[in-house]
């Protein structure tokens, strides 16, 4: 299947966006009590997010993890909103009370955003029943990375999903670390896209800094689910480029490693393909990369302006 | 006198205890190689001391983090298992709470399982309510369970030793806040701090705060700016929740006739709960006063720093309890 010149534009402003929205946190992360919290970013890994939700329709849902950023800005979240709560601000999609790691955008479908590895697959299958319960032509994408994979949550998941062909799609983010776990050290499988067929459900893995390559694997598996032939797994290989968390000294990574991965980067793959067959000029480059710069100046400038919540705040929407 | 973090008192125990004895063994997340490298972290420096045989990096599996104590405890290893924060040990719940908590019972006393699991906990990271929940009153709860809750690096050490050498279940929580604060006097020499025993870290004679893990800051905070104004507080650091020192409690009620009790998790079903109905069943002619608890509000912690600091307990709720009752 082509995908289409559009397609292929919208794929790459959606990875730009999100790499500058990092940067900026990266930068703000290190200046005192300006961001509360553990900074968890997905340098390298912008594909994943960008392909998936490209390929899904405005009332698809998704359920993401504690590396949630990439997925919600291309689930369509507004940056301003994300930016206020990781802020810890009032006007944060939150009001305050999840900041970077919990992120929940119901409005744009991303009703959940769990740090507990492995609590994404339960969750989606719940969400994905109820979109199968109600005969909705949708489905729910759930990401989660390597690691959670070895949760027991994970194979509780996949096996009811495929028993009751569920309308869900599990984008594994392999990114060959969990924590300070290189791949290997966690499970024996080379591909966890091989344990899908444990469950009776077809595995795909997909070059996952290739966007294109992964927006198709998600459109495939997003027809079957709507078809109601079941959910899939798609295994997205990638890189984490930085530590676990902006903290992490991540001495552990082999720099050449991380070097030989930073060459593959996925923005640069798609701009340059896109640039070698003339689809865009240098000078639109140019301009996408000024916008969402643009788009980032302005929810930083929203988040730096906004009010904290007040104090007594924290003991509302506990019970309603 | 040597000054260490309460991150590095726990790890010089588990190093006393992984030199004594070759049957204990340590398994968790990053318990080796590790996202945080910082020597004031307890399990730093494991790994080039004792090898990857006794310090074994999990997967992501809690599960089986717990039932790999469990199973190796009963077969005579003395396991050091890590929960990495709190909110995790519900994944590990059903092996510890359903079974390293009641096979030996089940047993009708025959098997023993002779298992430590530690556990990081405490607010006050940004980390919001998925990182920072106390759930002591969860494991409290459990017979067949002891928790073990240590304020000063001192008494980490020596509570985690007694820990290991016992042959029940222990869990260990660790306050985050303590890894980080100024370092303490910790003895060099070895020693064991016995279980189920309260320790007064302050005497006083006009009120009792019983307290425990990271509450005791502030409550040694509260009682200083007291004293100033002629209020004697006497602070009971509860050490282990369970089994109670409900002698060292009591006495202490007895004696000022007033309680307060004070710990950082939520309010309705908090451990608070448990020191009232001690002292109401059994002190209840020593009260003066009706008793009072500085607690957590009943939220999950949310991450905003106004919000954060609304949540966490400190040193004047702790003052305007105190004033509330005494005339
Ligand atoms: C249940 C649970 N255990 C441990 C952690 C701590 N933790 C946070 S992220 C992480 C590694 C997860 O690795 P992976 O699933 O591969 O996701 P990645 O961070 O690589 O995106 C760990 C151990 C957690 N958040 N939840
Ligand atoms: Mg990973």
């Amino acid at each position: 299947m082509d995908v289409s010149v559009e397609k292929k534009i919208q794929l790459l402003e959606t990875m730009i966006v999100s790499r500058k929205f990092s940067d900026a946190l990266k930068q703000l992360c290190k200046i005192k009590d300006k961001i509360p919290g553990m900074m968890i970013v997905a340098d390298g890994q912008e594909a994943v997010g960008s392909g998936v939700c490209g390929a899904l329709e405005p009332d698809d849902a998704i359920i993401t993890n504690h590396r949630s950023h990439n997925h919600l800005l291309a689930k369509g979240a507004d940056p301003k909103a994300l930016m206020a709560e990781i802020y810890g601000k009032k006007t944060g999609c939150n009001k305050g009370k999840s900041g970077t790691l919990h992120l929940a955008v119901p409005e744009i479908n991303a009703p959940c955003t769990t740090t507990v590895v492995g609590a994404t697959l339960p969750i989606a299958v719940g969400r994905a029943f109820a979109q199968q319960y109600r005969k909705q032509p949708r489905v729910t994408v759930c990401f989660f990375g390597d690691g959670a994979a070895d949760e027991g949550s994970f194979h509780e998941s996949l096996n009811l999903a495929a028993l009751w062909q569920l309308p869900l799609i599990f984008v594994c983010e392999n990114n060959l670390y969990a924590g300070g776990q290189r791949y290997e050290e966690h499970t024996r499988v080379t591909d966890m896209a091989d344990r899908a067929g444990g469950y009776g459900m077809p595995g795909m893995i997909v070059d996952g800094n290739d966007a294109p390559a992964v927006y198709r694997a998600a459109l495939e598996a997003r027809q079957r689910a709507v078809s109601g032939n079941g959910p899939t797994l798609i295994e997205c290989k990638t890189y984490r480029w930085g530590g676990h968390s902006e903290t992490d000294p991540h001495e552990y990574q082999p720099r050449d490693e991380i070097k030989a991965w930073r060459d593959k980067c996925p923005i640069r793959r798609l701009s340059e393909a896109l640039l070698d067959q003339k689809v865009i000029t240098a000078a639109q480059m140019a301009q996408m990369t000024s916008q969402a710069e643009g788009v980032v100046e302005e929810a930083v400038r929203f988040a730096e302006q906004s009010p904290y919540p007040a104090p007594r705040e924290a003991l509302e929407d506990v019970y309603t | 006198m040597q000054k260490l973090g309460m991150g590095q008192a726990v790890n010089q125990a588990l190093r006393e205890e992984m030199h004594r004895d070759p049957g204990v063994f340590i398994a968790g997340e990053g318990v080796g190689v590790s996202i945080h490298v910082n020597p004031m972290l307890p399990t730093h420096g494991l790994l080039e001391e004792f090898g990857p045989g006794r310090v074994k990096d999990t997967p992501v599996s809690e599960a089986v983090i717990a039932g790999l104590a469990v199973g190796a405890a009963e077969a005579g290893l003395r396991p050091v298992v890590e929960i990495m924060f709190n909110p995790f040990f519900t994944l590990a719940s059903d092996m510890i709470v359903n079974h390293a908590a009641k096979l030996r019972y089940l047993s009708g006393g025959k098997s023993r399982f002779p298992l430590v699991v530690r556990i990081k906990s405490g607010a006050g990271f940004g980390a919001g309510c998925q990182h920072s929940h106390n759930l002591e009153a969860w494991v409290a709860h459990c017979p067949g369970l002891q928790v073990v809750m240590p304020a000063t690096p001192a008494d980490a050490k020596g509570l985690l030793k007694t820990a290991i050498r016992d042959d029940n279940p222990v869990i260990f929580i660790e306050h985050m806040g303590s890894y980080f604060a100024p370092p303490m006097p910790v003895p060099e020499e070895e020693y064991l701090t016995p279980l189920g025993r309260a320790d007064i870290k302050r005497k006083g004679r006009d009120l009792t705060v019983v307290t425990w893990s990271g509450m005791l800051g502030p409550a040694m905070n509260a009682a200083e700016t007291l004293s100033r104004e002629g209020i004697d507080i006497e602070i009971v650091d509860l050490r282990t929740l369970t089994p109670l020192d409900r002698k060292t409690l009591l006495s202490s009620v007895e004696k000022t006739g007033r309680l307060i009790v004070m710990h950082e998790a939520t309010r309705t079903g908090g451990f608070a709960g448990e020191i009232a109905a001690v002292v109401l069943e059994q002190g209840f002619e020593y009260l003066k006063a009706p008793l009072r608890r500085v607690t957590g509000p009943d939220i999950p912690v949310p991450v905003s720093p106004p919000l954060e600091r609304f949540y966490i307990p400190n040193a004047d709720d702790l003052i305007a309890a105190v004033r509330e009752l005494l005339p």
